[in-house]
């Protein structure tokens, strides 16, 4: 494989990647809505929420009237009527998953903590945006947005329930102990609900006027589980609760709330029907949930790489200046100016830092673009199913059909061009339903990979950057406030659907057949961009790609050394850690992607003028560094995977099967003068009084798997250049300017 | 009736940036200038709070930024001035560099306000810093008034406000920390403005979409600005910071307070 020359002196990177380059690699160069909404957010998290961190308000988990004037800046911000469409009081029209992503990331690149608070409001709303009807959308998203002057309208905020406390619940979504029973149901009336509910880390509770809960029918005349809007001011109890005594995302108000209140059930998100005297919600806890967390788990995942993205400048800027002031460092010494990035060793540490959050950035905002891709035909697949009067099993028998046009369409498109059905290719192209499976196989992978990955790995690569600041690093003190977002990154590890269940999801998502196919296309994709752009490292990701897809059907095929089915759901030794390689592909996949787009579309961005060069071969780099790692850890993890469920041969009858005999060898040794020796080298030998080598047992056998180790061999070839690349990118750390000082309170 | 409040300011680089001089093709310039983050000049800023309060003081107001500065770095600076504020673009594409030549950018400037259609310039109040983060040399402004043929100037000020009847009331800063006071009958006037009283408006996205709508056309309307040659430079340098250390152990607390006060009294 080719690598890029060394770079020039004018491709040295000149500054930090500013906001031009970010527009382009996240796709927003055109979209000047979107570049205010950020530009606001920043306002906000590097002003107000920065000097509250700054000023000790994580020092309590206790909500302060310090911290609810963040409120107020979240409002004036236009932060919190970011999610409400136009026509209800919001200003951005259609999908606004990449909007939120935006904010949630400009946020917690200062502090997760207020990200989350403005989040927990879009999270109160998602089940009634998602799933609510025409009249609970109007009425509670007019609610949320601050009040025009003069209106005179009061500002309600909300919080969404569904954790409870344990033990027994609280540990997984299916189990609910909130219940929800008929109170009363008047003659021809509608019925009044008694909800009881408790809450267990419940975020905004401290200042919720509404909250959306999800609870289990105990009574009858209810069918099932769903979620209802509960209303400070409902006859009953709306107790707040205790704060949680959390440890981290101290700017967020977080409670465990009591209520046992009365509402209509008109309050049931997404309406009701009444079938032989019982209430049959529209729409399950599940499915509502479903719904919300598929979309809002991506924005958990940025805030994470907004961390790591963050946490490069003040790291050099600590290199740098770390031995200055001493008497024998003089200005103008390589020790003055370089400070620690005269070490190799710091550099290389941060260059994994940077390309760790550049990776999970390019996956977070990959996956917010596919779901503002695949909102609008998910909204006319409802619409069209629920015209054509088909639900449950019956719609999915009907995607199944689609399922098909989707796999024919991808395969008609990568044949050549002469050679295409046009006709039926533009047909697949036109269908509404073909795309949206596309889409909707796609974002079902990308999210739980985001959340998983992101804030996982995110959370040991804050680690190493926590400890790039030494001491510094885990005081208060330290500029960036990386230790909080070290801390913090866990609770995003965790919240929203921890990692095991990320991992679930995606060990049945991944091996859904139009994304598989999709994936196949993906290996040819990087084979052309690393034919164009051999410096990316997409090669070494082609081949770390194919071992993961043939190591994904050969344990869906194969048994282990009892005989038992390797790829099953309850086999969470099998399937996670597969999810776990996936998870590295995708997130370099998407940073490879991400620099071409910049190198491609960059050149036409003025503000890009001159610094283009640089940026580009800086984060190509990044890239190749990146996909080595991917490369990596995929190949320990499937290499494990292969060989480490087959039994690993004795030395009994069995396992000596195909082991030399000595004296047999000596029989030979007149015929084949050597043979004892290379036998001895090359395989196992028995001596006559049965003795072996001192070892676990005969070398294990490998028939069936030589594809495996044909790749595995190429793969590691494929590392060729990796460590040049990151040399390169290390020299550029030293060089880079970063400004004076901070742009936020320290 | 209401004022037409045309504000002049541009963006210099971000105040936290490194700004290193270095001799460029074009003269002396900063060091990685167009990739440095840039913002609206502070003292502009000033001015387009004040020119924005007022506009939505006395009814029938309106608001024009006339900003010379390099197109592409323009929009992005944008991104955050078009939230704090309603106003109208005028953009002039070219230098935002402090080494240009005063008289030239005042030239500029003043050619574009007179070219504002439906400019009234009985009700005109010019505003601007008055002096910027780029050039400190209290020039431009003044100049952008005698070009205008605008008399009544005033420097440095703090506080605009409107008496009834009309009449202006105009606090200028002067040695000492103190004030001086003026009232004028009413525009036209200029004004370079020092820090005002108003704090920085939050970026308001709304307000940034409802600017945007004209502003996107008006940078692509921006025409180059003819900004000749200007002065040479015989040398740049940034002003020198001196730092004087010394290690003193086991010194009492007042000792050290002494010590300072005594350093400070010279």
């Amino acid at each position: 494989m080719r690598t890029l020359p060394i770079s020039s002196a004018a491709e040295i990177l000149r500054t930090l990647p500013d906001d031009a380059a970010r527009q382009v690699m996240w796709r927003f160069g055109d979209r000047y809505d979107l570049q205010m909404v950020v530009q606001a957010a920043r306002g906000v998290a590097r002003g107000p929420v920065a000097r509250m961190v700054a000023a000790g308000a994580r020092n309590t988990h206790d909500w302060t009237p310090e911290k609810a004037s963040l409120l107020a800046a979240f409002d004036e911000s236009g932060i919190t009527s970011l999610f409400v469409n136009p026509e209800l009081g919001g200003y951005l029209a259609g999908p606004k998953n990449l909007a939120l992503a935006l904010v949630a990331f400009e946020l917690a690149w200062v502090d997760a903590g207020a990200a989350t608070s403005s989040l927990a409001g879009v999270l109160a709303l998602e089940p009634i945006h998602e799933r609510g009807t025409p009249a609970q959308r109007e009425h509670y998203m007019r609610q949320v947005v601050p009040p025009a002057p003069g209106e005179g309208r009061e500002q309600k905020r909300g919080a969404f329930c569904l954790t409870e406390p344990i033990p027994y619940v609280g540990v997984e979504t299916g189990l609910l102990g909130g219940k929800v029973r008929v109170a009363e149901w008047p003659e021809g009336g509608e019925p009044v609900l008694q909800v009881d509910k408790r809450g267990r880390f419940i975020t905004n509770m401290a200042f919720a006027n509404f909250v959306t809960a999800a609870v289990e029918a105990a009574d009858d005349r209810i069918k099932g589980t769903c979620m209802v809007i509960l209303e400070e001011g409902d006859p009953g109890t709306f107790d707040r609760g205790v704060p949680t005594r959390k440890l981290v995302h101290q700017l967020s108000s977080t409670r465990d709330p009591a209520f046992s209140l009365k509402v209509p059930a008109s309050r049931i998100i997404g309406g009701y029907t009444v079938k032989d005297g019982v209430i049959v919600p529209h729409y399950s806890h599940g499915e509502i949930i479903e719904a919300v967390f598929r979309r809002t788990r991506v924005t958990v995942g940025l805030m994470t790489a907004a961390k790591l993205l963050s946490a490069v400048e003040p790291v050099i800027r600590y290199q740098r200046g770390r031995f200055r002031g001493g008497d024998s460092v003089t200005p103008g010494s390589a020790r003055h100016e370089l400070g620690l990035q005269q070490r190799q060793d710091a550099l290389h540490r941060l260059v994994d830092v940077w390309a760790a959050g550049e990776a999970s950035a390019s996956l977070g905002f990959a996956a917010a673009r596919v779901f503002d891709e695949v909102d609008p035909f998910e909204r006319r697949k409802d619409t069209y199913f629920a015209q054509k009067g088909l639900s449950g099993r019956a719609q999915l028998k009907a995607l199944a059909e689609v399922n098909r046009d989707a796999l024919e369409y991808l395969k008609l498109t990568r044949r050549p061009a002469a050679a295409r059905d046009v006709a039926r290719l533009a047909a697949l192209e036109a269908n509404e339903l073909v795309r949206f499976v596309l889409l909707d196989s796609v974002a079902n992978v990308l999210c739980p990979a985001c959340k998983l990955w992101n804030t996982g790995q995110g959370a040991t690569m804050m680690r190493e950057a926590v400890s790039l600041m030494g001491g510094y690093g885990i005081t208060e003190d330290c500029p960036g406030f990386l230790g909080h977002k070290w801390m913090d990154s866990q609770l995003e590890a965790t919240y929203e659907g921890p990692e095991a269940v990320q991992r679930r999801q995606l060990s049945v998502t991944m091996t859904h057949e139009v994304f598989l196919a999709q994936f196949r296309q993906w290996i040819e994709e990087m084979r052309r961009i690393a034919d164009a752009h051999p410096g990316t490292g997409a090669c070494t990701l082609a081949s770390a790609m194919q071992m993961w897809l043939w190591t994904l059907l050969y344990l869906q095929r194969t048994t282990d050394a009892d005989g038992n089915k390797l790829y099953q759901g309850a086999r969470q030794g099998v399937t996670f850690p597969l999810a776990d390689a996936l998870c590295w592909l995708l997130a370099a996949r998407y940073q490879v992607l991400d620099v071409l787009e910049l190198a491609e579309k960059g050149a036409a961005e003025p503000a890009l003028a001159g610094a283009l060069p640089g940026l580009v071969g800086f984060f190509t780099d990044l890239c190749h560094v990146q996909t080595a790692r991917a490369a990596g850890e995929v190949g320990r993890i499937t290499a494990e995977l292969v060989f480490g469920y087959r039994r690993h041969p004795a030395w009994d009858e069995e396992g000596c099967r195909t082991c030399h005999q000595a004296d047999e060898l000596e029989a030979l040794e007149e015929f084949i003068p050597g043979i004892s020796g290379t036998a001895r080298a090359l395989g196992d030998v028995i001596e006559a009084d049965g003795s072996h080598p001192a070892k676990a047992g005969p070398c294990a056998r490998t028939e069936g798997l030589e594809p495996f180790l044909r790749m595995r061999a190429k793969m590691d070839g494929c590392l060729t250049g990796a460590r040049l690349a990151k040399d390169r990118a290390a020299e550029r750390l030293t060089q880079v300017m970063i400004p004076e000082a901070l742009g936020y309170p320290v | 009736m209401g004022y037409h409040i045309v504000v002049c300011g541009s963006l210099v680089p971000d105040p936290l940036q490194t700004l290193e001089p270095v001799q460029g093709p074009q003269g002396p310039a900063l060091k990685n200038e167009m990739m440095l983050p840039a913002v609206l000049d502070p003292w502009a800023s000033h001015a387009l709070y004040e020119a924005a309060h007022l506009a939505r003081t006395v009814a029938g107001s309106r608001v024009w930024l006339v900003s010379l500065g390099p197109k592409a770095k323009l929009q992005q600076v944008m991104m955050t001035v078009a939230q704090k504020a309603p106003f109208e673009l005028v953009a002039i594409d070219g230098s935002a560099s402090g080494f240009t030549d005063a008289a030239a950018v005042a030239g500029a400037l003043a050619d574009a306000i007179e070219a504002i259609p439906d400019l009234d310039r009985t009700r005109l109040l010019v505003f601007g810093g008055w002096e910027s983060a780029s050039r400190g040399a209290s020039a431009v402004m003044q100049i952008v008034g005698e070009r205008l043929g605008l008399v009544d100037q005033f420097q440095g000020v703090d506080a605009l406000t409107v008496e009834d009847g009309g009449a202006l009331r105009v606090l200028e800063r002067i040695e000492g920390g103190r004030h001086q006071v003026s009232t004028l009958a009413g525009p036209p006037a200029l004004f370079g403005w020092a820090t005002g009283h108003l704090g920085e408006p939050p970026n308001n996205p709304q307000i940034g979409m409802a600017n945007m709508r004209a502003i996107m056309p008006a940078l692509q309307r921006a025409k180059p600005a003819a900004l000749g040659a200007g002065p040479t430079f015989a040398r740049v340098s940034l002003p020198k910071q001196t730092r004087q250390t010394r290690v003193v152990k086991d010194l009492a607390v007042d000792a050290i307070a002494k010590e300072i006060v005594d350093w400070i009294k010279g």
